[in-house]
């Protein structure tokens, strides 16, 4: 069995985000970027997979321009066999790349398809659903726990009164949440490998996907600036000020 | 985790030459020597290990750049787009004489290395992930994310005793020293030759020097702490291009008699300026805080002036190895060579330490090319290079501005300034005394009791802030669950020598407020807030007690600086 795992090139969870002075976007000038931490979940997982043996080849798909690559070798270098990227000009959203994955799904016939819940950049955790609606495959999101079992996935997901587990027909799609696995570290052996494990290049024309634009931006806004807070000295003056001054009651 | 276990249980790599640091030397160093390989149709493998998380991620300059050594490296570097775009087009030099007044020194009477026609205002951290994509596109492997943690040496036969290479730190071992589940041991990197170039006060590199003796015919190293903010400002007041540079208040006047630094401002492109101070590390009163004299000191209408209304972007710190010359360590030793700042190739007349880093490199790339094709052995001293060093332009600059920064230790920023006036100027850095600095750092602070203690203002949160909140956009990160890379080699000391003598300093010195002396009930206890690390190195410099070490994190930790 095929595992496809898909990653995103996104900004670092360390760096603070940093609005543009003219509000039309984040600032991504020399800012450091890194795989989406729920995509990193979803390689290792898939490569766990093919160790244990029940999975014979990871592929790692990623959509963007050509620095996405940097993300495929990063992903390469964790243990995924071959990459494949198809440049676009910017990170196309969430619609468009459920299209072009549904492609390459229909190309390479992977058992398993393991997504990252959400990007930590758009924060929109569709891509996954929007692909699974697609392909018609069925799908377990937020997965804590997967099992293959025969022709069937277990999928534990958790969910707000406790853990569910779905059994899905494969081939499937997962998402991927925070506590499915603690990622490995790449090594320096693996990484200079990586950089010879194959890595196909297409375009969206390849696989006849025309890309269209669903939403626009308009501005990015930074949060409000949180202003310095005030000791009070009695219940009865905390009282006062919410009612007079923040108005909050 | 003891050494043996690890050592056991290490795999290694072979390459021709390892490289430790992706600054300007190192990089420089990698470049050069694959460009000569591939005239040569020669096969070399060049590796450079970096411990930020990416490369560019630790390196905070200035940076005004003279761009001479870049363009030994590529001549067409304007054609490849290195990013040094903005031309300095101003130079201003003024002495602050107090909160509000200054004084700008006119052009004629500045020593002339502190002009800067010909020479770019830029961010380092930037120039040096250009480089490292021109090391790569030559072959170079870059591998950011791996500290070196250890020297390795020959253990026996012919070789014993040269360097054989480093070691990378283990990832993933808990507080408590043991494995948790990412575990994954330290490599080691075998390499002919290592290029040590981690930068001022290297880690291993002052390892090297106690080992080898390189220091046994210099004066002692001199610091200083650069602390830095990067401001997007008001378009209608940015000049890109401008320069200001200067010293005075607030280094001066009551309780700072054994003070000296200086400041800078640049306006860098995109509506952003640089503003930073660096404080000479030989002061002696205490209580001084270079992090409160910098938020201060923007305050001054100098920098006010462009500043107010703007919104502060980024912020970090780094120490400077300013002791130049008369400091410079011998450079080789068998297997392995120091350069560029971890040397102390900076030219403190100039404050730039990029160009000569980069020539260090470039020359030691040179040697090291030859030596490889004379004899493809390891463990090889490679003196050549010295010759090779001292026939250069880098060992003639360093020689005419070697009275620099002594002159100024030694007569203060006035009567210093005026030595260096017709030094540099008149004479050509040729007068024919040498002057010496030859105490360090750490020992020039006296007790805390004979010292006025410095009030700082409380921050005002528009043009200065608290330490906290500054850490915060040097986006600096450690994984939490790892032992701590701040060792004391006796625990007892903050609390038991350095508390009651000099009010333990540390509190104070450290621009990221990692030390802390907490008072509880059963008496003050001495804190370490490993994560906020800048990795500036000033703890391993400054402690009276030489008594904390600085040794690495786990490799990606440590600050993440865009655009420094
Ligand atoms: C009520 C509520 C509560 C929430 N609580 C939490 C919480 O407790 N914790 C928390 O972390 N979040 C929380 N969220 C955030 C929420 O989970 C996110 O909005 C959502 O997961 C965002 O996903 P996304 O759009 O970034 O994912 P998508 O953009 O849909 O991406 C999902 C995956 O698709 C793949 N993908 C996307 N683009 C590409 C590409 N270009 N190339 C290759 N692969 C790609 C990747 O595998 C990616 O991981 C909450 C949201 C809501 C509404
Ligand atoms: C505030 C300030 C302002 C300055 N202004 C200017 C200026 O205007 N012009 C100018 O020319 N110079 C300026 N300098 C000096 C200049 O930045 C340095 O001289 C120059 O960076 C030295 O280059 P380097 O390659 O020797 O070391 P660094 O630039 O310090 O690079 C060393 C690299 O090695 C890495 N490293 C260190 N130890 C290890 C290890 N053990 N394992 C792996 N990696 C490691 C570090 O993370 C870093 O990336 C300034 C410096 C400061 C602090
Ligand atoms: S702990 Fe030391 S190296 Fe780290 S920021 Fe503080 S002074 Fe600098």
């Amino acid at each position: 069995m095929k595992i496809m795992v898909t990653v995103k090139r996104v900004l670092d969870y360390n760096v603070k985000v940093r609005v543009k002075a003219d509000r039309s976007d984040v600032d991504l000038a020399n800012v450091k970027m890194a795989l989406n931490p729920f995509c990193e979940i979803a390689v290792e997982e898939a490569v766990r997979l093919r160790e244990a043996g029940v999975a014979t080849e990871v592929i790692v798909v990623s959509i963007g321009p050509k620095a996405v690559q940097e993300q495929i070798r990063t992903a390469l270098a964790l243990g995924a066999d071959r990459g494949i990227h198809i440049e676009t000009q910017s990170s196309p959203e969430s619609l468009s790349v459920a299209k072009l994955l549904a492609k390459v799904v229909a190309d390479e016939q992977p058992g398993l398809v393991i997504l990252g819940k959400q990007a930590i950049d758009s924060d929109n955790n569709q891509t996954g659903q929007m692909l699974a609606a697609l392909t018609g495959l069925s799908q377990g999101t937020f997965a804590s726990e997967v099992k293959i079992e025969g022709d069937e996935a277990l999928v534990t997901r958790e969910v707000d009164g406790g853990l569910q587990t779905l059994g899905l027909k494969l081939p499937a799609i997962v998402t991927t949440d925070l506590r499915l696995n603690e990622p490995r570290y790449a090594s320096l052996p693996n990484i200079m490998k990586a950089k010879k494990k194959p890595l196909e290049v297409k375009t969206p024309a390849d696989l006849g996907v025309e890309l269209r634009a669903h939403t626009e931006l308009l501005s990015v806004e930074p949060p409000a600036e949180r202003k310095g807070g005030i000791k009070v000295g009695s219940v009865a003056e905390l009282v006062e000020k919410l009612k007079n001054e923040a108005k909050v009651i | 985790m003891s050494e043996a276990v690890n050592a056991a249980e290490r795999e290694s790599m072979e390459f021709d030459v390892v490289i430790v640091g992706a600054g300007p030397a190192g990089l420089s160093a990698a470049i050069r020597l694959m460009q000569q390989a591939q005239d040569a149709e020669r096969e070399l493998s060049v590796c450079v290990v970096e411990k930020g998380s990416e490369v560019g991620a630790h390196i905070l300059s200035g940076a005004v750049i003279e761009p001479r050594a870049l363009a030994e490296l590529f001549p067409d570097w304007k054609e490849r787009g290195a990013p040094l775009t903005t031309a300095v087009t101003e130079d201003q030099i003024y002495l602050l004489g107090d909160a509000t007044s200054a004084r700008r020194i006119p052009n004629a009477l500045v020593p002339k290395t502190m002009h800067n026609q010909g020479n770019y205002v830029a961010s380092l951290g930037n120039l040096c992930r250009w480089l490292a994509e021109q090391a790569e596109a030559l072959g170079v492997e870059v591998f950011p994310g791996f500290a070196a943690s250890e020297v390795l040496y020959h253990a026996d036969g012919e070789l014993k005793g040269s360097v054989k290479g480093i070691a990378t730190g283990d990832m993933g071992i808990g507080h408590d020293g043991l494995p948790k589940d990412s575990y994954m041991p330290g490599m080691e990197l075998h390499a002919k030759v290592t290029l040590f170039t981690e930068g001022c006060r290297g880690h291993l590199g002052k390892q090297l020097i106690e080992k080898f003796a390189l220091d046994k015919d210099a004066d002692p190293q001199h610091y200083g702490l650069g602390i830095k903010e990067l401001w997007d400002i008001d378009p209608a007041k940015h000049q890109p291009g401008l320069v200001l540079h200067g010293s005075g208040w607030p280094l001066v006047g009551k309780g700072q008699e054994g003070t000296s630094g200086g400041f800078f401002l640049y306006h860098a492109d995109n509506n952003q300026v640089v503003v930073g101070l660096i404080v000479d590390l030989n002061y002696s009163n205490p209580w001084l805080s270079p992090f409160d004299e910098f938020q201060r000191m923007k305050h001054h209408p100098l920098f006010a002036q462009y500043l107010e209304g703007g919104k502060r972007v980024s912020y970090g710190a780094r120490a400077i190895t300013k002791g130049g010359f008369n400091s410079l360590p011998k450079m080789t030793m068998p297997g392995a060579l120091l350069l560029g700042c971890d040397a102390g190739t900076l030219n403190f007349s100039k404050i730039k330490g990029t160009h000569t880093a980069m020539k260090s490199g470039i020359v030691a790339a040179e040697s090291v090319f030859a030596a490889l094709d004379e004899h493809d052995s390891a463990g090889q001293d490679i003196t050549a290079f010295t010759d090779a060093f001292k026939a250069s332009w880098l060992y003639d600059e360093l020689y005419r501005s070697r009275n620099f920064g002594p002159a100024l230790h030694k007569f203060g920023t006035l009567m210093g300034g005026a030595f260096n006036f017709v030094d540099q100027n008149l004479c050509g850095g040729k007068i024919p005394v040498t002057l010496h600095d030859t105490r360090a750092d750490y020992a020039q602070l006296t007790p805390a009791a004979q010292n006025q203690k410095i009030d700082y203002p409380k921050p005002d949160g528009k043009l200065s802030f608290d330490k906290l909140s500054s850490v915060f956009l040097s986006n600096a990160n450690h994984e939490e669950d790892q032992p701590s890379h701040l060792q004391l080699k006796d625990a007892s000391i903050p609390i038991g020598t350095n508390l009651p003598a000099w009010a333990e300093p540390a509190q104070r010195f450290c621009p990221a407020g990692v030390y802390e002396v907490v008072e509880e009930a059963s008496g003050p206890r001495f804190q370490i807030n490993a994560q906020n690390c800048v990795h500036c190195k000033t703890c391993d410099i400054k402690d009276p007690s030489q008594n904390i070490t600085w040794v690495t994190p786990e490799g990606g930790g440590g600050p993440t600086y865009p655009n420094m």
